[in-house]
């Protein structure tokens, strides 16, 4: 089920259009390889849907339950680092290590929660802030296991990938692209999923008033719980994906500066939709990338566009169409009963 | 008679369906409520009244499980609730709506009353990745129990609505039937009328009166004297934190210590006058 | 023996700039409920002002720190004009969003400004000291020093001014304060302002201890974050207490256990409390 989160009044028609859309933008984004795209848009490609799985994991907390996490892309970090060490230190398959690093991620997140959901509010987001870095520094500081600061190096593509990709015709980047695409898919079908479940309705009124939530049966502590599973998740399910891509870690892509990236992006896209997370990272990437000038300096402008989005447009791109859509059946609907009257 | 009332829900009216023993709780070092002990009857309207500050509201915190009391136990068709999660005191049969319309604007008013429903529902976050049958059952369980609430409140035409869109009076009718999605035996409904102009309260008191003839129990808080002394069939008098008094209308309203704290406190000797004639003026309902 | 009180010193001087730094987001927390996380970013830029008005103009220390701390708190007073004053009814999550990209400009605009490396500050009063047999630098002895009547000065000026009286009174209890017709209005500006000062004040004191780099800000901010958590947000007298136990905790952890973990030690420090007192300390009173 691919509703559009948000959007509950939706009929069965919408439902159907919004399946339809996804549908239509995940079949566009398979033919791409096919065109013979240079490496470095594929690269873009696959750097954008990273991201964009990071952001969805961090939607989940934030835009579905209201709970700012900080310590996103230490799992982000502990999903990569994982896959990296099984696999070039106790020579595991990607296959393999990659559901165990998910599952390590899901397990970590409910330990976290365990402890910081016992803080609210502001609190959590500085605890989990403060646990972020602890990841971070843990990665940067532990040599024997993660090579320290000098990264890990060398690790290799998924047993298979380069053969699978040659055998039908192309280049290793495009099997890479195509594994972050089905990974991309299956983040959206479980976040979608997720969202409009009686779950999924669970955390957006824990996100509408904790206390109110509480009153009305639901209970807070367990949803929260599953719900930074399911963030956590995500962001080792992302991790794999980036370690086998780019071949080598470093503990810089634990830390907050990354949490705070992908906290912009999803602002950019849209908190709280299903688009937006796609849409966020698609934009601003691209944008940062082609702007050559803007790299070194990129938060001189990324900043305050931070705070103007939080101040002004705290739903994001896609909470702005969806706005402008309920205007447009508003009216219509309005238009219809007074066609109606006369 | 702790038996008749356990489990089934429909308890023959005017037997005991809660409890409170020596209920009490700090804050710091002050007394918000003290040694109440009192009971509510099956299927009947009780009133917590008294003045500003009496410490109505937090008693009510108390008995749905908003807070921990420091002192006393909560009794409730029989089981010991005291130590109860808020949300494990609504899976046991008691469901409550705020003083102001706390309820979810931005989502629709069948959404709403859903959210009431949960706690009647099992499937979690695996059901939903793998799409259960759990999870389909339970969502049309939750859909079924909305509207089922939603016609009882009187508002099922408006399911799709925002419930932000509600009127004032339509918002209180939308946190009843998010309260009555949970199937509760007893309502508790915190200064239902607050907010609400005359003829928006007659026509909320007569859906209470319904629900109760329904076989609901309800207990409110209310600040409207005339509202309580004709709706209530019992009455619960708090007072600094203290129970001063519990009965019917007519009894409670000529109770001295009742009228002395009323006048005690100006800000409300007003009201109490109000409900002196309240009293008077009518007979007391059967 | 000497060692250790060698190292009590360090631990003091960094305490008393750790203190200085916790004590304006504390402050702005208690009355804006605001976590400031461009706090470390205030820091930073007063570092970098104090720089270029000791390099670029040539004056001395002592200018350098007061002309660094009010342009920092006409920049803090500035930013809570036009971003938190206005978002003070939104999410408590959408302040701290927009602190975060302010962060971000900070550090950005500052390498723009004055490049990626690091900066050094010459120490105003070279040399060291012996007391009692410990080796000291004069500068960790201007920094205990000027820390301390920093500290005093703010006492004074929260317990004996009618703003400083009013900020406390708003960082207990928001609505009373404005019930009382504080003119809560102008508060939040005057405590960020504040915040700003005392912030590029404590950055000037250990900036010739440290080297000034971009990134300083962030280290920082977790770090006063980690103290004001501790001691319980909002709370004055946690965030002194707070910024020594942490300051005395990397000291000593980095000396008797590792270097190379005295940054985790801190954030350990703080997971262990907040799982065992998720209130932090110190809890405000309510």
């Amino acid at each position: 089920m691919l509703s559009n989160a948000g959007a509950n009044s939706a009929g069965a028609a919408r439902f159907k259009l919004g399946t339809w859309g996804w549908v239509a933008v995940f079949v566009l984004a398979a033919l791409v390889p096919l065109f013979g795209p240079s490496g470095y848009l594929l690269d873009i490609g696959v750097n954008i849907m990273i991201y964009a799985m990071l952001a969805y994991g961090m939607n989940v907390l934030l835009g579905y339950t209201g709970q700012l996490p900080l310590a996103h892309a230490g799992f982000f970090g502990i999903g990569a680092y994982t896959v990296g060490i099984l696999t070039l230190k106790a020579g595991w398959s990607f296959w393999l290590a990659w559901p165990v690093a998910v599952a390590l991620c899901a397990v970590l997140g409910l330990l976290l929660g365990l402890v910081a959901f016992r803080t609210k509010g502001d609190a959590f987001s500085i605890f989990t802030l403060g646990v972020g870095v602890i990841i971070m520094l843990v990665i940067n500081k532990w040599d024997a296991l993660t090579g320290g600061n000098e990264g890990l190096n060398g690790i290799n593509p998924p047993a298979g990938l380069e053969a699978l990709s040659k055998g039908v015709g192309l280049k290793l980047s495009a099997g890479f692209y195509y594994l972050a695409l089905i990974a991309l898919i299956l983040t959206v079908l479980a976040v979608a999923r997720a969202r409009g479940s009686v779950f999924g309705r669970s955390l957006i009124a824990i996100r509408g008033g904790e206390d109110l939530a509480r009153s009305a049966g639901i209970d807070v502590f367990t949803h929260k719980l599953r719900a930074m599973m399911l963030s956590t998740a995500i962001a080792g399910f992302a991790g794999g994906v980036y370690a086998v891509y780019v071949g080598f870690l470093g503990s810089a892509s634990a830390g907050p500066a990354m949490t705070f990236t992908v906290l912009l992006y999803l602002l950019a896209g849209g908190l709280g939709t299903l688009a937006g997370p796609l849409i966020g990272p698609a934009l601003l990437y691209t944008l940062t990338q082609s702007l050559k000038g803007l790299q070194d300096y990129q938060y001189i402008v990324f900043g305050p566009l931070l705070v103007l989005l939080i101040m002004f447009a705290p739903q994001g791109l896609a909470g702005l169409w969806m706005k402008a859509q309920a205007r447009r059946e508003l009216a219509a609907v309005t238009g219809k009963k007074g066609a109606e009257r006369a | 008679m702790l038996d008749s009332s356990v489990g089934t829900g429909s308890n023959s009216v005017g037997t005991e369906l809660l409890r409170v023993e020596g209920l009490g709780i700090r804050f710091g070092g002050l007394h918000a409520v003290k040694d109440v002990t009192a009971t509510i009857p099956a299927g009947q309207i009780t009133a917590i009244i008294g003045p500003n500050g009496a410490g109505k509201s937090t008693f009510f915190n108390l008995i749905s499980g908003f807070y921990k009391p420091t002192t006393g136990r909560i009794i409730f068709g029989g089981e010991d609730i005291t130590r109860l999660k808020t949300h494990e005191v609504v899976a046991s049969g008691m469901a409550r709506t705020f003083q102001t319309t706390t309820i979810y604007k931005e989502l629709s008013v069948l959404e709403n009353a859903m959210i009431g429903h949960r706690v009647r529902t099992r499937a979690g976050l695996l059901d939903a990745l793998l799409r259960t049958g759990r999870e389909r059952k339970d969502e049309q369980e939750s859909r079924d129990a909305a509207l089922t609430a939603l016609t009882r409140v009187g508002i099922a035409a408006h399911a799709g609505r925002p419930a932000g869109a509600m009127t004032q009076e339509g918002q209180k009718r939308v946190g009843i039937a998010m309260a009555l999605a949970s199937n509760p035996k007893l309502l508790l409904l915190d200064e239902p009328a607050a907010g609400m102009n005359p003829e928006e309260t007659v026509s909320l008191m007569a859906l209470i009166r319904e629900l109760v003839a329904g076989g609901l129990t309800v207990t409110l808080v209310e600040h409207k004297m005339s509202l309580v002394m004709s709706l209530a069939d019992h009455i619960l008098v708090l007072h600094h934190g203290q129970k001063i008094s519990e009965g019917v209308p007519a009894q409670v309203s000529r109770d001295p210590a009742v009228i002395e704290a009323y006048l005690g406190s100006h800000a409300h000797g007003g009201q109490m006058g109000q409900a002196t004639v309240a009293a008077t003026g009518e007979a007391p309902h059967a | 023996m000497s060692t250790f009180l060698q190292q009590l010193f360090n631990a003091l001087a960094l305490g008393g700039v750790y203190a200085l730094v916790a004590l304006g987001l504390t402050l702005v927390y208690g009355v804006m409920r605001v976590p400031n996380f461009a706090h470390g970013g205030l820091y930073m830029l007063g570092a970098y002002l104090s720089y270029a008005v000791l390099t670029g103009l040539g004056w001395g220390y002592v200018p350098a720190l007061l002309i660094s701390a009010v342009g920092v708190a006409l920049l803090a007073a500035f930013m809570e004009r036009v971003i938190f004053y206005p978002m003070r009814n939104a999410p408590h999550v959408h302040p701290m969003i927009a602190a975060i990209g302010v962060l971000f400009f900070l550090e950005a605009a500052v390498q723009l400004v004055w490049g990626p490396d690091f900066k050094q500050i010459t120490e105003p009063v070279p040399g060291i000291v012996n007391v009692g047999g410990v080796i000291v630098t004069w500068q960790r002895l201007l920094v205990i020093a000027a820390s301390v009547v920093v500290m005093l000065g703010l006492n004074y000026f929260l317990k004996r001014t009618l703003t400083g009286a009013t900020i406390e009174a708003m960082s207990q209890n928001r609505e009373g304060a404005r019930l009382v017709g504080v003119n809560t209005n102008r508060v939040g500006m005057m405590t960020f302002a504040i915040s700003g000062a005392l912030a590029a004040a404590a950055a000037t004191l250990i900036a010739p201890i440290i080297s000034v780099s971009p990134s300083m800000g962030e280290v920082m901010n977790l770090k006063v974050f980690a103290i004001i958590i501790l001691g319980g947000m909002g709370s004055v007298p946690g965030a002194i207490v707070g910024a020594f136990l942490l300051a005395l905790a990397e000291v000593f952890g980095g000396y008797y256990i590792s270097l190379d973990f005295s940054d985790v030690i801190g954030f350990a420090m703080l997971v262990i409390v907040l799982a065992l007192k998720p209130q932090g300390l110190f809890k405000r009173g309510t």
